[in-house]
């Protein structure tokens, strides 16, 4: 069966609409059929559907996604319970432990980000993994700075990402793989996305769905969960009337 | 191809650099394609070398691979398809 690649983190500025053009355009060049980009919570609703417009014209599959960056696990709790029914992905970028915890062990959280280049701040650990294996949280992992990076930056980061991606793979949490950019020249096609991702030691078999199967999943299910039929997981009307 | 060495020699070293094998065999000025030959065992690290680039010459670029083939006449008519 032929994979659906997806690109989850296409940062694109919506009011840009000839980049936003040209990077859709790009991407369904290069193989995916699914990409989604974050908004800002206050972003209104026709900008998004004219981004939405666009996708449908370059034949891409478009899901809505929400970056959070609470500061403390109040305020990430807040925030879910506002968004959670209004976008098809929800990522939290977990700037301190606490909202690291509380985003691993919510199942209304997509999305696991921390900061990519402040090495002190990854607070992705084995506790972290333990709480998300429970929830239906993955791991985003954004392979930018693999690009933009040289030198010690990159050696680094190389490994933190491998240690992080061992920390997942023992609990057995999806990794995300994203492209991270705003640009069109950075965009990589999803074998190379999945052959970037041998540099921290992901499998060709884990790398491939890290790009295509997981983040297919995540949109599937919050699809699902979206439509007005859903009642609970694995409950959902199947008819409605006089004649049921 | 220089480009191509210096993105394998950053990202593995001299050491994996030399397990590549690499070559240049044909390049086509007007449709910017390359064949490049490497060691089956290598392909991935070719892959993710090649991924890595962002310029060559100074100048700001992109490098895709187009389609992996065991031989030249096998990866031309992929490339054709």
């Amino acid at each position: 069966m032929k994979k659906t690649f997806a690109d989850l983190h296409l940062r694109l500025n919506v009011k840009d609409h000839t980049t936003a053009l040209q990077v859709i355009t790009k991407a369904a060049a290069l193989g995916y059929r699914l990409i989604a980009v974050p908004f800002p919570p206050e972003t209104r609703r026709d900008e998004v559907a004219k981004l939405k417009a666009v996708c449908n014209e370059a034949k891409i599959d478009f899901a809505s996604r929400i970056d959070l960056r609470p500061k403390t696990q109040n305020e990430l709790m807040y925030q879910l319970r506002r968004l959670r029914r209004k976008t098809e992905i929800i990522c939290v970028n977990c700037e301190n432990k606490q909202v690291a915890r509380q985003a691993a062990k919510d199942h209304r959280v997509d999305l696991l980000n921390f900061p990519l280049l402040d090495f002190r701040r990854r607070f992705f650990d084995r506790a972290e993994a333990e709480l998300a294996s429970n929830s239906l949280a993955a791991l985003e992992i954004d392979v930018k700075p693999l690009l933009a990076l040289e030198g010690p930056a990159r050696i680094r980061f190389l490994s933190s990402l491998r240690r992080e991606a061992a920390i997942a793979k023992e609990f057995h949490l999806p990794i995300v793989v994203s492209s991270g950019v705003s640009e069109a020249k950075l965009l990589r096609k999803p074998r190379e996305m999945a052959a970037l991702t041998f540099l921290f030691g992901l499998d060709k078999a884990s790398a491939l769905k890290a790009v295509s199967q997981e983040p297919a999943a995540i949109v599937k299910r919050n699809r699902e969960k979206l439509s007005a039929k859903f009642v609970a997981p694995g409950i959902r009307v199947i008819k409605e009337g006089k004649d049921c | 191809m220089d480009a191509v060495w210096s993105a394998v020699a950053k990202l593995y070293g001299e050491y994996g650099a030399s397990l590549t094998s690499l070559a240049l065999i044909d390049y086509d000025v007007e449709k910017k394609t390359a064949v490049i030959r490497t060691s089956l065992a290598t392909v991935d690290l070719v892959r993710a070398s090649l991924a890595s680039i962002t310029s060559v010459a100074g100048r700001e670029a992109a490098v895709h691979v187009l389609a992996v083939s065991g031989t030249i006449k096998a990866l031309r008519m992929k490339v054709r398809r």
